[in-house]
């Protein structure tokens, strides 16, 4: 029996569930990459079922299908141009309105559709219950029930799917659903379009020039210009009769249908006193409670994350080094042999012993946070304060990643709504000090010259990352975007999901930054064989030496920390043949010193991400920004120190 | 007849009420640069003509009548000050004193326009609040500034921010262009519907409401251009 491949698109809002029924649904045969020419992530996966293969594409969760996010333009564009054979609107029972609303625009474009009915589970907690078959006769489109993140209804699912797909004809249009005088203009407009071959169906093409959609607009009327008079006369009319703007009359008709069958299918059971879910919401976004709550969550997770990380790294170092010291025992320890080492091996070593032990629980603690609704209102109690530099409150979110590593801090700025603020956010999250910089500052300056210069370096770093981030938002072109978004009501996280969500997340990570970490650790102790190193350090000696007032040997550790922030430490120790900084450093030449470094350039895991996202043209300015005005903050702070005398 | 002088007591007394100053005498007198004696006299004159409460040696208040007309004068003063400093580049204290004689011969219809090509913005160059026009339209994308026969808004209406936590409101205007209105309305925000604020994060953060039985949060920004009636 031969196979068929199926196509099969996962549409719906954001947060409610759909990559956790696209995780179950594909399991781990699922590769995450970009639109074609776009920086919106497109997951997709297969899918082996009975005798079909099916392909699998997430659709980025968005509200509407009209052109104000690229989201929207690529979900629109994909279902009515590519024309998956069904789509699985992922639907949130327990907002069933504002997911059906979504709903009802799938049904314009008249996509074949099959809708999860998802968090029933929690409808049921909130004391309701849903009526699927009515939804289902009242939509006229199969509903299936689903609780995502137990793995309840996913097979029913693929089932309906497969049903929907082989049944013919494919499908019928849906009832028209606007007032009598809307549809009337519909109706005439169809006619019009007709004629126009588009590939979009003539309905939507009639509702979105009613609506006043510019990218459908400049389709039409590029071919047929004349189209705009007619589509002006219709909209006077309805805006005579409801004396309210055309796009909005549309807008509130879809909702009130979208109120109505939410409303006749929707059974209120029991009434349920406030859940401890909607006490626990109104406390963590409470004007004064909210604020010890956040530091408290926040500084035990980085806590936890710090505790975990240094104790594994170090189980790990001592592993690694016995390996090391048996191999050089059984080999013997000649160039070749130690270039193989250091070379190849050391790289690897390196991210595994420093990189994974850090962020492993990281990834964990996020996807807890995330999953359990709690991200959100942190983004809400630092609204105001990240409106201070440009940003809204969902960008503190990659900020206080970058304490961790700047890494998934970079990654993170996916959740701006555009490119603009997404660079922003990135820019201001690879200066936060991550993890490895942390070492050189305490191990360095907090242990040789005090604490209280310590915290004072933090506090000079925020009030650099505020001042770059206002002059940032001033120069890059493009307005501001305000925050909205919806907060979900607090959930359990499951154990599957997160773990799911950390292996995506590492597998990610390792794919980028590995390869260069040890593709850089091989070329410098390229350059380390070929003893370049001296001649560098004699050459930038008039950064070191001249400006910055360190020794000429720091040049050799500042290179390497292009690879790790923690070498810069390391290596200087080895160097230097001491590891009592006190011995070859002034108070002042540490604090210079680890204030460069905790500028001056990402490290290259964080220069891949961001080549990733935002091209390598950007990186690279990035980039050489940040060494420059390393070096320049660096001096300046020689002098200052010089001036007052520590 | 409305007197430009009388706009100006107004205006006065609505920015002291914004302010949250009391509205005493000497203070109005010291912002107009008049004696107190005449305005005590134009106070009274005022009152007669139900536009204040006023008894002497008390402080004055606004009727809903004069606050109307206060915000009407406010708006043209602080849209010209906008459209002065933006367009014409005129400096912020020039263009302060050119819109406070412009304001009292600009006809509405002008001032719409005027808003319609700025963009309809929230602020003057100081930062204060443009209170909203009172055309009768559910939001700014469909305020045609030539349209003759514009039925007035009745009712009083305040931002979404001022309203307390627990407080339940209607929405009645959202201001601003296409894009806002519309990100708005495909997250259920539209006019007609009722929402309640949960909470308000503080120093200008963003609120957070319940509307179609879900929760929004919007910042500060956007809360601003939402116009409710109060339940």
């Amino acid at each position: 029996m031969t196979e068929k491949r199926i196509s099969i698109a996962l549409a719906g809002n954001a947060n409610v569930g759909k990559s956790i029924i696209f995780n179950h649904l594909t399991g781990l045969h699922q590769h995450i990459g970009n639109w074609p020419g776009k920086t919106v992530e497109r997951a997709e996966g297969t899918l082996r079922f009975e005798n079909y293969i099916i392909d699998i594409v997430d659709l980025p969760g968005i509200y509407s299908l009209s052109t104000y996010s690229l989201e929207e333009i690529i979900s629109r564009e994909y279902i009515a141009l590519e024309k998956p054979d069904v789509i699985i609107n992922v639907v949130d029972a327990s907002v069933l309105e504002r997911n059906l609303f979504f709903t009802l625009q799938l049904l314009e474009l008249e996509s074949p559709l099959v809708i999860a009915l998802n968090q029933m589970d929690v409808v049921a907690e909130k004391g309701m219950k849903i009526d699927c078959g009515k939804l289902e006769r009242l939509l006229d489109v199969p509903v299936v029930p689903c609780v995502a993140t137990k793995g309840v209804g996913i097979s029913d699912l693929i089932r309906k799917a497969i049903e929907i797909y082989e049944r013919k004809p494919r499908h019928s249009p849906h009832p028209p659903w606007f007032g009598l005088e809307v549809e009337e203009k519909i109706g005439k407009l169809m006619a019009t379009v007709e004629q126009i071959e588009m590939g979009y169906p003539p309905r939507w093409i009639a509702i979105k020039l009613l609506e006043g959609d510019p990218e459908v607009e400049k389709l039409i009327y590029a071919c047929r210009p004349a189209v705009a008079e007619e589509v002006k006369g219709l909209c006077q009319e309805i805006e005579r009769i409801h004396s309210e703007p055309c796009s909005s009359v549309i807008s509130s008709e879809r909702y009130n249908v979208a109120d109505r069958i939410a409303r006749d299918s929707l059974r209120i059971v029991v009434s349920v006193k406030p859940s401890w879910e909607e006490r626990l919401a109104s406390l963590t976004v409470h004007q004064i409670w909210g604020y010890p709550i956040m530091a408290l969550t926040m500084a035990s997770v980085f806590y936890g994350i710090f505790r975990f990380g240094s104790f594994t790294s170090d189980q790990l170092l001592r592993v690694f080094e016995e390996m090391r010291l048996s191999y050089f025992a059984s080999f013997g320890s000649t160039m070749i042999v130690m270039f193989i080492w250091d070379g190849l091996i050391e790289g690897m070593v390196a991210g595994v012993t420093i990189a994974l032990p850090y962020i492993v629980p990281f990834y964990v603690a996020m996807s807890i946070l995330e999953s359990s609704g709690y991200l959100p209102r942190v983004a809400f109690l630092m609204d105001s304060a990240m409106h201070k530099i440009g940003l809204h409150g969902k960008a503190f979110i990659p900020l206080m990643l970058g304490y961790g590593c700047c890494v998934p801090g970079c990654m993170a700025c996916k959740i701006m709504e555009t490119q603009r603020e997404r660079l922003l956010a990135s820019f201001l999250a690879t200066l936060v000090p991550c993890a490895a910089r942390t070492v050189v500052i305490l191990g360095l300056v907090g242990a040789y010259v005090g604490l209280r210069w310590a915290l004072f370096l933090y506090a000079f770093n925020l009030i650099i990352i505020f001042i770059l981030g206002r002059l940032a938002f001033k120069v890059l072109p493009g307005e501001p975007v305000g925050l909205i978004m919806e907060m979900p009501t607090y959930k359990m996280p499951s154990l599957e999901v997160t773990a799911k969500q950390t292996w995506f997340r590492l597998e990610e990570f390792v794919r980028i930054a590995f390869p260069l970490i040890i593709a850089g650790n091989l070329i410098l102790v390229t350059l380390r064989f070929l003893n370049v190193l001296p001649i560098l350090d004699q050459f930038f000696s008039f950064i070191t030496v001249s400006w910055l007032g360190l020794p000429a040997v720091t040049m050799t550790p500042l290179i390497f920390g292009f690879l790790r922030k923690e070498l810069t430490l390391v290596m200087l120790a080895a160097l230097v043949g001491t590891s009592n900084f006190a011995a070859i450093l002034t108070k002042t030449q540490m604090i210079v010193y680890a204030t460069t470094i905790m500028l001056y350039v990402p490290c290259v895991a964080t220069i891949a991400v961001l080549a990733k996202e935002f091209g390598y043209k950007k990186a690279l300015a990035v980039t050489l920004f940040e060494i420059g005005f390393a070096i320049m903050i660096g001096g300046l702070m020689l002098r200052i120190l010089e001036l007052i005398r520590i | 007849m409305i007197t430009s002088s009388i706009e100006e007591y107004l205006e006065t007394l609505y920015a002291l009420e914004e302010e949250k100053k009391p509205a005493s005498t000497t203070e109005i007198a010291k912002r107009l640069e008049i004696s107190a004696p005449s305005v005590t006299e134009m106070l009274k004159r005022l009152a007669e003509l139900g536009y204040i409460q006023y008894e002497p040696y008390k402080e004055v208040t606004l009727t809903d009548k004069g606050r109307q007309m206060a915000k009407r004068v406010t708006r043209k003063h602080r849209v010209l000050e906008r459209f002065l400093h933006d367009i014409l580049s005129i400096r912020k204290d020039k263009a302060h004193k050119q819109a406070c004689e412009m304001e009292h011969v600009l006809t509405d219809e002008v001032e719409t326009g005027i808003c319609k090509m700025l963009g309809q913005p929230d602020r003057c160059p100081d930062g204060k609040l443009i209170p909203i026009c009172d055309r009768d339209v559910k939001d700014c994308t469909s305020c045609e500034p030539a349209e003759e026969d514009q039925k007035s808004r009745k009712k009083l209406l305040l931002p979404l921010c001022f309203l307390r936590p627990g407080q339940k409101a209607v929405v009645r205007f959202i201001r601003g262009g296409m894009m806002a209105v519309k990100r708005l309305n495909d997250l259920g925000v539209t006019a007609g519907i009722q929402i309640e604020l949960k909470s308000c994060a503080p120093l200008g953060g963003p609120v957070e409401i319940a509307v179609r039985g879900s929760s929004l949060a919007i910042g500060h920004g956007l809360a601003l251009k939402i116009f409710v009636e109060a339940c």
